[in-house]
């Protein structure tokens, strides 16, 4: 029996190799390993946005700061914040704290997702920010977005200062009692730092070719 | 949730008897009371906590996720393949309430090879995503493996039977 036992250890090797080696994961944001935690400087990108103009992050530096939120149009998650957006940026805007969404889905994998579908959600819902296609998805890995809507607040120097969530009740506006987002914008107004500095919410995985 | 394992058994022996749908309906559809429906997640935690010899996987998942979706039929060959081994499987539906009539009962009845399904309603996903697995970030298709201490946490969804029965094989040797 003794003598079996290496060879069953290395079985045992060869199935976690196995393992490990058939669960591919061709995620472009898992597989970066340049992706931006809190502190980090927001990676600067350029953009086009539904009104067919090129934006890119530097347009904000003379802003208190930004707030990028990936978000896409078929998501019931995405959806169901839509609303909460507009509203955040009316408010904030002014404040110096403009919202900055982007689409980080691959249209081919998700059809609703595509430019011209974004184009048609944005007049539809009267977006008056800057919806942005991460056309063929290099952004949202620099960032390591992993759902939508995922919620990235820049303070006025381009620094990402909160990460998550925008409050803790998606599905149920009127019984929200933690808005993460707003209660950061205040922190960094306030000139102290977020607290949560990263929330988690369940999303929509971002959408890729595998 | 007795019931529930009853009626999806009997759908199961017809399905595999290939009777035809008119005698499929003498059995009574699901309802929403035959799916338990958790609001709390402290109160479903003791799913991720069974200490037994039997190798648990559990799959958030929901109705209105298309990867969700595209990968359930690898779950019901399992839960098919394993139906004599101490393998259970657990599917944690966080489709929204008031979807559960509507979108997910029809959905399972449709569906007489899906696990047990049970449902999360529980909003304050900061305060629970966690307690599941620290590297779940909250976006879903993800699926818990585990057996007593051992834990296998896949943050994404399969693309075949084989990776999920590669790591079921890997808790019952």
């Amino acid at each position: 029996m003794k003598k079996f036992i290496p060879l069953f250890v290395g079985l045992l090797a060869v199935s976690a190799f196995l393992v490990s080696a058939t669960i591919s994961n061709n995620d472009p944001a898992t597989n970066a390993s340049d992706k931006v935690s809190v502190g980090d400087k927001a990676p600067d990108f350029t953009l086009k946005n539904v009104d067919g103009k090129m934006v890119s992050l530097s347009d904000y530096s003379d802003k208190n700061g930004a707030v990028i939120i990936f978000t896409c149009n078929h998501c019931p998650y995405a959806k169901m914040y839509e609303d909460r957006i507009i509203e955040l940026n009316a408010t904030y805007a002014p404040k110096g704290y403009p919202v900055i969404a982007i689409n980080p889905n691959d249209p081919e994998v998700q059809p609703e997702d595509g430019f011209e579908e974004m184009k048609e959600r944005a007049k539809e819902k009267g977006f008056d920010f800057p919806y942005l296609f991460d056309e063929g998805q290099k952004v949202y890995p620099e960032y390591g977005a992993q759902r939508t809507p995922h919620v990235f607040l820049l303070d006025d120097k381009m620094t990402i200062r909160y990460i998550g969530a925008i409050d803790n009740n998606p599905q149920e506006p009127d019984a929200v009692t933690e808005k993460y987002l707003e209660n950061a914008i205040m922190a960094l107004e306030n000139g102290k730092s977020p607290s949560p500095e990263s929330t988690k919410a369940i999303g929509c995985s971002i959408k890729y070719k595998k | 949730m007795f019931k529930k394992l009853f009626l999806f058994g009997w759908f199961g022996i017809f399905v595999l008897s290939g009777v035809s749908g008119q005698e499929e309906l003498k059995n009574p559809p699901l309802t929403i009371d035959d799916i338990p429906v958790y609001q709390q997640f402290d109160d479903m935690q003791y799913v991720l906590e069974y200490n037994n010899d039997t190798t648990y996987i559990i799959n958030f998942w929901a109705t209105w996720c298309k990867p969700c979706v595209e990968e359930l039929p690898y779950f019901e060959k399992a839960y098919r393949a394993y139906e004599n081994k101490p393998v259970k499987f657990i599917m944690v539906s966080l489709d929204f309430k008031k979807q559960l009539e509507s979108k997910l009962v029809p959905f399972l009845n449709a569906r007489p090879d899906m696990p047990s399904t049970i449902v999360l309603l529980d909003q304050d996903g900061n305060t629970w995503i966690p307690k599941v697995a620290d590297e779940w970030d909250g976006a879903i298709p993800v699926t818990l493996f585990y057996n007593g201490n051992k834990r296998k946490f896949i943050g994404h969804s399969f693309e075949s039977y084989d990776e999920i029965s590669t790591i079921i094989d890997s808790f019952l040797r």
